[in-house]
């Protein structure tokens, strides 16, 4: 074992983030509203069925194209916001397939699977709640910003990105939140800066921290939150095939409630995870402690 | 693609009266070696797990069989990420066999299928004959267990002298300690790789060394290389590549075996994505097919890929899925 695992082993600050309330489903919705902002596109589909299943943190899932689609894989997005029959997700054109999605238009039909994943757990009782987004990573904190003011818990926000085209959300957290930070890599918008600037300030006042955005972000947050004993919650962006957890792609070096760390699934153990549990600096490698390791010929040093 | 409705020597599917016009009612039931299953259409190896994440999607009990992804002696963590690549109409994975081992799925996953009466076809792998012998041993009488499926074909193991399939003497040393090793009710298949340079020769060895049917095919072997990095983009370097565009070397693969060995049941997979796709295999000579990477684009493929071959069949004039198989040869 690690030190790195060992103490977290010792003084875990969360434990393994409960499942779902309710299984997924398979639909083919409606697109009833296609909203370009900024670099991005949010596309708001006629899906109840969804809609009254999701909790904040969990995503759906797209099929791209139709039924002889060369493009094969699922599109995993995190909602947004899902209220009254409708679901909310924000899309950013990087590869042929996302671009599909932001190409829709409002009456197409879209095949969807959700809600997937694990939702954010609730904030302990009484603790202000710090949430931190990178890029379009912050839409999948509006419903979550909701439901915790709801919940009766003051919220914070943070939102960050390389540049003020690629911020998200602003004006759905600056209307929930009770302190909303900005900060951009180039200065175009709000400080010039990491979101850990913002955070680094905000932090001592928090309890919880949740947070959505590339793993470097999610990894200085929650190295951040852990620093000071305060719990967080990463929802993490993996490259997943099918979103349901049958393909195994999505994995990453998660330590458990036993303290081993095992390959774990971001799609049905996650996407949101323990900050303090997500081993950030051995993603891509396989170290010779996870689960298994020893069967596939990799020693202890 | 053609709807032609055909008829067979001098009975025609209609006088049979086995079906209604409004729905198809072509029987559907086929069997894995001696052993009857309700439905052709199968899961694959490693494309859905062990069944569970499916049953939001589809009824377990309806399809011909759940394949479990491969089972070893120990718990496996697989390869280190990225695992997958996309590629066109397909996608090239390294997993490496990630999994809980064989006490894992004993103690967890086939209980959980057995108590939903779904139907296991387990797939195991190793590294040595004997590990194969161990784990049939292992699963001997039980319950919900139909058979076993001998992975010597996964591309995405630590050397390619690992690939028993490559070799029909390495690929017979294991199917037939399996099968000695076997429950004798549970039929033997062996899932064969398209990495060779004669597919019916290791499908002959295979079926003299016991083998009671054929799984045909594995994913082939490739590569992709991230032209920003400039390296390859999976963890693993290689990986294996499945989807629709292995579609026609799989079919090849069960052409040129069934015509070759006409009496092995062949369950056929590589591509399979809707109902015509699996026709396609049936017509070729398989029995039953496999749904692997559709899955991972559509949850319920299993499921609807049954109801359009029974479609298909239906408007083809098939009273049954076993009166269509090998007809392509006819």
């Amino acid at each position: 074992m690690t030190a790195d695992a060992a103490c977290m082993a010792m003084k875990a600050l969360t434990g393994a983030v409960p499942r779902a309330e309710n299984p997924p489903v398979q639909r083919v919705v409606e697109v009833v509203g296609v909203r370009p902002v900024d670099a991005y596109v949010e596309l708001t589909l006629a899906a109840p069925e969804i809609a009254e299943r999701a909790q904040a943190g969990q995503f759906v899932a797209f099929a791209i194209g139709g039924a002889s689609s060369a493009l094969l894989l699922r599109r995993s997005i995190a909602i947004s916001t899902a209220d009254d029959g409708q679901v909310v997700v924000v899309v950013s054109a990087a590869g042929p397939g996302s671009a599909w999605l932001t190409e829709r238009r409002p009456g197409d039909t879209v095949d969807v699977v959700g809600p997937l994943g694990r939702p954010f757990p609730p904030a302990p009782p009484g603790a202000r709640a710090l949430l931190v987004g990178g890029g379009y990573g912050a839409a999948a904190l509006v419903g979550l910003a909701a439901r915790l003011r709801a919940d009766g818990h003051a919220v914070d926000a943070v939102a960050g990105a390389a540049g003020a085209d690629r911020l998200c959300s602003v004006q759905e957290l600056t209307d929930i939140a009770d302190r909303v930070a900005v900060t951009t890599d180039d200065g175009s918008s709000g400080r010039q800066g990491l979101v850990t600037l913002a955070v680094d300030e905000l932090l001592p006042d928090a309890g919880v921290v949740y947070a959505c955005g590339p793993m470097p972000m999610l990894r200085a947050v929650a190295d951040a939150a852990t620093a000071r004993g305060i719990p967080s919650y990463v929802a993490v962006e993996e490259s997943m095939a099918c979103g349901i957890g049958v393909c195994m792609t999505c994995v990453l070096p998660i330590v458990g409630e036993d303290g081993k760390t095992r390959f774990s699934r971001s799609c049905v153990e996650g996407p949101v995870f323990g900050g303090d549990r997500v081993r950030f600096a051995d993603v891509g490698t396989l170290p010779w402690d996870v689960v298994g390791a020893d069967a596939m010929g990799v020693v202890a040093p | 693609m053609t709807a032609t409705t055909r008829t067979f020597g001098t009975e025609s599917p209609a006088s049979r009266g086995t079906f209604g016009t409004e729905s198809p009612s072509v029987d559907m039931s086929t069997s894995l070696g001696a052993v009857p299953i309700p439905s052709p259409v199968l899961t694959a190896s490693g494309c859905s797990a062990f069944g569970r994440e499916l049953e939001p999607f589809v009824d377990l009990t309806a399809i011909g069989a759940v394949v479990t992804k491969s089972v070893q002696l120990r718990p496996r963590s697989g390869r280190p990420t990225p695992r997958m690549a996309e590629t066109p109409s397909g996608m090239l994975n390294s997993i490496g066999l990630q999994g809980p081992g064989i006490d894992g799925l004993l103690a967890d996953d086939l209980p959980w299928l057995a108590e939903r009466g779904a139907r296991a076809f387990v797939s195991i792998a190793g590294t040595r004959v004997e590990d194969f012998a161990e784990l049939a041993t292992r699963l001997r009488g039980v319950p919900g267990v139909l058979g076993l499926e001998v992975n010597i074909s996964c591309p995405n193991v630590e050397s390619r002298g690992e690939v028993f399939a490559c070799d029909p003497v390495a690929a017979s040393d294991v199917v037939a300690a399996v099968r000695a090793a076997a429950d004798p009710a549970q039929p033997v298949y062996a899932k064969l790789s398209p990495d060779v340079t004669d597919i019916v020769s290791v499908a002959r060895a295979v079926t003299d060394a016991g083998a009671d049917g054929l799984s045909m095919i594995n994913t082939l072997l490739g590569l992709v290389i991230d032209p920003d990095t400039m390296k390859p983009v999976l963890g693993g370097v290689t990986g294996g590549l499945s989807g629709p565009a292995i579609r026609p070397v799989a079919l090849r693969c069960v052409w040129q075996v069934h015509q070759a060995l006409p009496e092995v049941p062949i369950l056929g997979m590589g591509g399979i994505r809707s109902g015509l796709d699996a026709l396609q295999f049936v017509l070729a000579g398989a029995s039953a097919v496999s749904v692997g990477t559709a899955v991972f684009n559509d949850p319920s493929a299993v499921a609807r890929v049954h109801d359009e071959l029974a479609a298909a069949l239906h408007q083809r004039g098939f009273a049954s899925v076993t009166d269509a198989v090998g007809y392509a040869h006819r």
